[in-house]
């Protein structure tokens, strides 16, 4: 008894303390992160080369330089995973880019981000909102351009939590189980390809090509609705049988669905069958799988924030009531199956232009799991939990790479720990309002005098 | 013409037979109650007539149109709304989210509106709102509007259960035991509401109801079903000193 509350003091003590550190921070605008951001990532492609060089790193860290530190994984006593002085090194590094400026810029451009940010909100919500994804493209594109992995990893963040989203709208929105989100990645990503390959590209499977490849990037986000159309006609197959029923059969036909999709594509001796499918033009680019992304959360926000998308939450909650209540439950579980493979679609049309390599392999139960993960992880029934869900698990699984197998006993370990604490995920049902987001952080002065 | 009529309606569980030869009719405006012994099939006629079973025989005339087969949202959209005996509401969803989503059936901008935030979208939104916020206020619970319905105490609940029923803008109410689980003071309330609503809206309203006085003091007309058949009906005098609805409730004097 005695030890329990000990317990609870102590963690009360350390909330306090995280309280008291982050109320400096409180008043940080989105405005304020983004430019602290482009502070950051100006720096380290400024000086970032050099202070890794001056402190004998080989080269520059990747991801904050896990790679580095994890590089000679040792499970025994005393753990040291690199000499020591290589760690240290790794620590001055982001300390010295990262977490100083981060603290330093964050807290003293307050006002002026403030004043840019209330600027921006005044004119319209539109307008603000465009030149906060824009700083964030900014940023993010000086940040990935010291180093290709680096903008390899971001890539394939950015379609991830296009998938997390789109999950996120039939497990978290919808509250039904659907394990056949590899199936519909895997039906965009095929899609998609040979539609790109066989319209721009000389290749063995489909001969010369119909077009001049200067035209393919214009043809890009045509095959990509493609890909997710294709992807929804799929979805179609699993939503006949299955919605006729409720609970544990969508979850079976389901899965079924993805072997089934999986063993299609194997047999499917035009597109390469087994060996994969390989080739396609570079076309998914950071800026064009940034717009995609930004694309994709935007209108899934819009969906989710409207009454049709309500009717969702409507409808896991007490299907009876919802249909009493006028609520066409049958056609909005319909549309949000579809729509939800729609999005599957195009993110896996965006993975394989990345990849510029698919194989049926690659989209079985390992797949699912990690897509899984990622929104159970981040948050039912929320925006934001999937954006965070698929960037962390991401960043995570990239940053723990060298660990080798025991990555897989460290993550699920993060998992099960968020699953005792939070059962639905760091931040489960909550709205993502982006006027919020972007609104100026500090309160007009009559406000501050009568609080 | 009558605003609902029911003829001849029977239903069957497989071999059991739940609802057999029941008849309704109900004018615009009027108050209707039906009551019963538990297990009589009083809740399964409710589900019958608002689509959720498909009666086996029988019609069933919304404003004079059949509505036998046709899905319960669409029933209700033509004017039949309801609340639950066990208050079906949506645990995540804030109050007035509830109320917003019994107007799904009048809204109109469709998927691209839904997808793309139109000015259209906008504009049926903010009018929902309105709509929805005005009869919170009416029902005494739009100070609740943006909490999350399962924070609140029962009795709200309930009230709020009542103004999503009204967002449906039904003509004809059915009350599901509106009275369930609530205290003397409660109940009073409640009648004072659905007084309230009824002259409101000049709604038709029918409700299953446990408590004798409530149905004594609020319904015009009164049917008793016992087994699935109607044994009694008749104005509440009339059905207080019914010798079969007492024997049903109370059951058969034994012969000395």
């Amino acid at each position: 008894m005695s030890e329990k509350s000990t317990r609870s003091i102590r963690l009360g003590r350390l909330r306090q303390i995280l309280h008291r550190l982050t109320a400096h921070f409180k008043d940080v605008p989105a405005m304020g992160w983004l430019l602290t951001g482009l502070v950051i990532a100006l720096l380290e492609k400024v000086a970032g080369p050099s202070l890794a060089y001056l402190l004998g790193l080989s080269k520059l860290p990747a991801l904050f330089g896990s790679l580095i530190v994890f590089a000679k994984p040792s499970f025994h006593f005393p753990f040291i995973f690199n000499d020591l002085t290589t760690i240290g090194a790794v620590l001055i590094y982001d300390l010295v880019i990262y977490v100083i400026p981060l603290l330093l810029v964050s807290r003293y451009t307050i006002g002026f981000a403030n004043k840019i940010s209330s600027m921006l909100y005044k004119k319209s919500t539109l307008i603000s909102a465009l030149v906060h994804i824009l700083l964030l493209y900014l940023v993010l594109w000086l940040w990935t351009d010291v180093s290709t992995y680096r903008a390899l990893v971001t890539r394939l963040t950015m379609i991830a939590v296009l998938i997390t989203l789109s999950l996120n709208i039939i497990n978290g929105y919808m509250g039904e189980f659907s394990a056949s989100h590899p199936g519909f990645i895997a039906v965009g990503a095929y899609a998609t390809s040979i539609f790109t390959i066989a319209m721009f590209t000389d290749s063995t499977l489909f001969g010369a090509a119909k077009l001049p490849a200067a035209l393919a990037p214009f043809f890009f986000p045509i095959a990509l609705i493609l890909g997710g159309a294709a992807a929804a006609i799929s979805a179609l197959v699993v939503a006949i049988p299955s919605f006729r029923t409720r609970g544990d059969y969508l979850a079976i036909i389901s899965l079924a669905f993805m072997f089934i999709v999986k063993s299609f594509f194997e047999n499917l001796e035009f597109a390469g069958g087994p060996r994969g499918l390989g080739g396609q033009p570079n076309l998914a680019s950071l800026p064009v799988i940034f717009f995609w992304m930004i694309l994709g959360i935007w209108i899934i926000n819009n969906f989710v924030r409207s009454t049709f998308g309500k009717a969702l939450n409507s409808v896991r909650d007490d299907e009876l009531a919802a249909d009493a209540m006028t609520v066409d439950t049958r056609q909005t579980k319909m549309t949000a199956f579809l729509f939800g493979a729609f999005w599957a679609g195009v993110a896996g049309g965006l993975l394989a232009h990345v990849l510029r390599y698919i194989n049926p392999g690659s989209f079985g139960l390992q797949k699912l799991a990690e897509v899984l993960a990622m929104v159970y992880f981040g948050g039912l029934n929320s925006v934001l939990g999937s954006i965070v869900g698929a960037v962390s698990m991401n960043l995570l699984g990239e940053a723990l790479r060298p660990l080798e197998i025991y990555k897989w006993i460290v993550i699920p370990v993060i998992l099960i720990l968020v699953m005792i604490y939070r059962p639905t995920g760091l931040i489960a049902f909550r709205e993502f309002d982006i006027e919020d987001i972007v609104k100026p952080k500090t309160q007009k002065e009559g406000d501050d005098a009568a609080s | 013409m009558p605003l609902l009529e029911v003829k001849q309606m029977t239903h069957y569980f497989g071999g059991l037979r739940a609802v057999h030869d029941f008849n309704l009719s109900i004018e615009k405006g009027e108050i209707r109650g039906l009551i019963g012994p538990n297990g009589a099939g009083k809740s399964t006629v409710f589900n019958l007539i608002t689509g959720i079973y498909t009666p086996t025989e029988g019609e069933v005339l919304l404003n004079g149109k059949n509505i036998v087969g046709v899905p319960p949202h669409k029933i209700a959209a033509m004017g039949l709304g309801r609340t639950f005996q066990n208050l079906r509401l949506w645990r995540h969803m804030t109050v007035l989210e509830h109320v917003k989503m019994a107007r799904f059936s009048k809204l109109t901008y469709g998927l691209v509106g839904a997808f793309f935030d139109t000015r259209e979208r906008r504009r049926q939104e903010a009018e929902s709102e309105k709509i929805a916020r005005e009869l919170l206020q009416l029902l005494g619970v739009h100070n609740v509007a943006d909490e999350l319905v399962t924070n609140l105490p029962y009795g709200v609940q309930r009230r709020v259960e009542m103004a999503r029923a009204l967002a449906v803008e039904p003509q004809i109410l059915f009350l599901d035991e509106p009275t369930a689980g609530m205290n003397p003071e409660e109940l009073t309330e409640m009648m004072s509401i659905i007084r309230q609503v009824h002259q409101e809206f000049g709604l038709a309203i029918f409700l299953i109801e446990h408590r004798m006085k409530f149905v004594m003091e609020l319904c015009e007309h009164i049917q008793t079903l016992v087994f699935g058949e109607v044994i009694a009906e008749g104005t509440p005098e009339e059905i207080q000193h019914n010798p079969k609805v007492i024997e049903a409730y109370l059951g058969a004097e034994v012969e000395t």
